[in-house]
């Protein structure tokens, strides 16, 4: 079996346990449950190995790199960081609901790394600019940091349902953790994140310096980063400000995650100024 | 003067400013910046054109009004700061450090025992036990009983002026950056040298304290037509005196009297007699193929009138014609080469690629640059029995920024601000001994001012060993 293999497994695999928490959280089963924590363990553990096949596949065509080079490998390094931390809270909350909602994540991002037909599996040589040990610890800290605001974004999700007037009265909404608990759950996670995407922005602009020259350059990719973290910053210092209650700080926390999703995904899609459509010669 | 003191210190502002720099700064993500004029027009029609323009939004990042949103988070940071700091002070200096008991009663984390040992004899245990978690620690008697006061890592406290001394830091090294330093391009062919160099986004050249001679240049590229690494032998000269030498790779560059050079680009000398244009129509050409989305070359030699498929599904291209002089924009621009994409998704289009502008294609921000690296046959009067030697240039960026050491002390001051913050907290311990009965009765609370169910955890545990170790005293035992 080789990576690409081990990863689809792995994909199906976080599926399952998506699955699982999902019908542990609306059928009230302790079952399921239990077993989607190991399912999870499962996938977590297929997806590291197929991670390392990969890097040791990279020698093997020599070519050897870290697999942290390109979306495809960028995906699968996600999906792992999320469902890893998301088992520490587990442990530490002791509660399954919450995999119900962060789960489908670590679910949907390998999902769109096997099966999206633009993201290619091949492994590829590096070129010159990304042979730099600053861009692997680059790529781990901004994955660590994500993976950190997509557990944020789920129990963010969470705690605006939780904390609707009616909730309380409704049987599956009523079994989510405590508003309190999600507050502070949410804090936690983007706080962890926080740091974790400034020292991904730090060794970028480290990185990019050793490369080209300078630091910052504002191109897209660089000043969504910034946008996300300006959105984090801005919800920390929102907690401080008297009226501002739990559920604005939820939907910035959504909001921030929405500006991940993007420096991720949205920048290659930008508009470019010049079309060539019309040019005469 | 009040109101205005008051109107810089609130929190509010720095949850208005933040958010409005997160909001603007998407403009400069979504038009593309320091564009030619004339392509702005064109896009934007003339009216749109000029209103941007007004607005600075074709360089926004440097705009006044951008720079204004910046300067109000600086002094918003620096009044906020000044503000806090005598009681900063006063809560990290304290002459004695206060518990103040009537909150600490309230707190939640508590846990209490009793034991059948009087107060007295279980005073030097729990003192020894707690002051070797604890740093700071105190006894205050009280009515019969005592109280333990102990407490840690007062100081993380200040974690949060790193954090925001940091972010001052990185402003002033920014500032001192773009007043003080500099960001040019240049282009050396094999065996020359030069001390001029063009800074970035203007025409305006300026002159090195020395020339830079390339003594040699060499690419390697993978099988797949990728470039694998280039390198540049680099002489730097004084008076025509060599300096020093070195070469330089991506990733490597050369520094010298707080000037940086690095290996940026490359490409190949157009043949001196191209630019007569008294060539045939070519035959075939070798086009260099990169992708934006990941970063690879690919190399790709096609005959005129052929299709071939894009790397990566990108779509198909067709070699359609060749035009010996060019228009673009009413410029003339020399020799082209016309070709027809059909992307995988979109729109076809006609790609112009001029001979003499290697990344003239970068323009169109298409997922696939297409570049011309050469042409067969080679211009007509090429005496054929000694072709000339293909010529490669070096492209280097050379800059100078003395603003980066503080720069970087930012991203330290930063990251350990963040960590002080987040991960440590002031912890309090209070042990609370009175007498009860024949024994005592014994109360631990805890208070923090971060991480309270880590530190209820703590607490607990505390409270486990001291209550075990009043039962070893009991026992006659010594703990
Ligand atoms: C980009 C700029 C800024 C960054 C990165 C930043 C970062 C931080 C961080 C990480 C914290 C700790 C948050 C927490 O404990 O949850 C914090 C707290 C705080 N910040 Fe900022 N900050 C910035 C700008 C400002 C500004 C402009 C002000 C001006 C009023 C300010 C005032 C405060 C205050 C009052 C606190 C709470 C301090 C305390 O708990 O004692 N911050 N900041």
């Amino acid at each position: 079996m080789n990576s690409s293999q081990l990863l689809s497994v792995t994909t199906f695999i976080y599926g399952v346990a998506a699955f699982l928490y999902l019908s542990a959280w609306v059928f009230k089963k302790e079952g399921p449950g239990r077993v989607a924590t190991w399912t999870t363990l499962a996938a977590v553990v297929c997806n590291i190995a197929g991670f390392l096949l990969r890097w040791v596949e990279s020698y093997q065509l020599g070519i050897g790199h870290a697999p942290l080079s390109n979306l495809y490998e960028s995906l699968t390094f996600f999906s792992w960081t999320i469902a890893v931390l998301y088992l520490v809270v587990e442990r530490k909350y002791r509660n399954r609901v919450i995999g119900a909602f962060v789960l489908p994540l670590a679910f949907l991002a390998m999902a769109y790394a096997s099966l999206s037909p633009n993201i290619s599996d091949r492994i590829q040589p590096l070129i010159p600019a990304l042979k730099s040990n600053w861009l692997i610890a680059h790529v781990i800290a901004c994955f660590i940091g994500y993976a950190a605001f997509a557990v944020a974004f789920g129990t963010s999700l969470m705690y605006l349902l939780r904390s609707k007037p009616s909730a309380a009265e409704e049987s599956l909404l009523n079994r989510l953790p405590d508003p309190p608990v999600l507050e502070e759950l949410t804090y936690q996670m983007v706080v962890f994140g926080f740091l974790f995407l400034s020292a991904g922005i730090i060794t970028g602009a480290v990185w990019a310096n050793s490369a080209w020259g300078r630091y910052w350059g504002w191109d897209p990719k660089e000043t969504w980063s910034l946008i996300t973290w300006f959105v984090y910053a801005t919800l920390l210092h929102a907690r401080l400000m008297r009226g501002w209650g739990g559920r604005r700080i939820a939907y910035l926390s959504v909001i921030g995650f929405a500006a991940v999703l993007f420096t991720y995904f949205g920048v290659n899609l930008l508009p470019g100024l010049h079309s060539y459509g019309a040019m005469g010669s | 003067m009040n109101r205005l003191w008051k109107f810089f210190i609130s929190v509010k502002l720095t949850v208005v400013v933040l958010l409005s720099l997160a909001a603007t700064s998407i403009i400069g993500t979504l038009i593309p910046q320091n564009e030619p004029a004339e392509a702005y027009r064109q896009a934007f029609g003339d009216f749109f054109y000029r209103l941007f323009d007004v607005l600075d939004i074709f360089d926004m990042y440097h705009s006044w009004w951008f720079r204004l949103l910046v300067a109000m988070l600086a002094v918003n940071i620096v009044a906020c700061s000044i503000e806090r700091l005598s009681s900063t002070w006063k809560i990290l200096f304290p002459r004695v450090p206060p518990f103040r008991m009537g909150k600490i009663r309230k707190t939640d984390n508590q846990q209490a025992f009793n034991s059948p040992t009087p107060p007295p004899r279980l005073l030097e245990s729990f003192r020894r036990h707690v002051g070797r978690g604890f740093r700071y620690l105190r006894v205050e008697e009280e009515d019969s009983g005592y109280r333990i006061l102990a407490e840690r890592r007062r100081w993380t406290r200040a974690g949060v002026y790193v954090v925001h001394t940091s972010v001052v830091l990185l402003l002033a090294g920014g500032l001192i950056g773009s007043f003080f330093g500099f960001e040019g391009y240049v282009n050396i062919p094999e065996g020359e040298a030069t001390d001029t160099i063009r800074l970035r986004n203007s025409d305006q050249m300026i002159r090195l304290p020395f020339a830079i001679r390339c003594d040699d240049f060499d690419v390697s590229f993978y099988p797949s037509g990728a470039p694998k690494e280039f390198r540049s032998s680099l002489t730097l000269l004084q008076d025509g005196k060599p300096l020093l030498s070195k070469d330089i790779i991506v990733n490597d560059p050369l520094r010298h009297a707080g000037i940086n050079i690095f290996q940026s680009s490359y490409g190949r000398m157009p043949g001196e007699r191209m630019q007569q244009a008294t060539r045939p129509p070519p035959e075939s050409i070798t086009l260099q193929l990169t992708s934006t989305e990941t970063g690879m070359a690919y190399e790709e030699t096609v005959e005129m009138g052929q299709t071939f498929e894009l790397p990566e599904g990108a779509g198909t291209f067709q070699f359609k014609e060749y035009q010996p002089a060019a228009t673009f924009m009413g410029q003339n621009i020399g020799e082209a080469l016309i070709g027809h994409l059909t992307p995988a998704e979109g729109k076809p289009s006609d790609v112009l690629l001029p001979l003499r502008f290697a990344n003239f294609d970068k323009m169109r921000r298409g997922r696939i640059v297409i570049s011309v690296v050469d042409v067969q046959p080679e211009a007509s009067d090429t005496n054929l029995a000694t072709p000339p030697r293909q010529r490669w240039y070096t492209g280097l960026q050379v800059t100078s920024d003395p603003g980066v050491w503080v720069v970087y002390l930012g991203f330290v001051l930063m990251l350990t601000g963040c960590f002080i913050t987040f991960f440590l907290s002031h912890q309090q311990i209070v042990v609370e001994v009175v007498p009860k009965e024949e024994g005592s009765r014994v109360t631990v609370y805890g208070v923090a001012n971060r991480n309270r169910i880590g530190y209820r955890r703590r607490i607990e545990a505390i409270s486990g060993s001291l209550s075990g170790i009043a039962d070893t005293l009991e026992s006659g035992g010594s703990p």
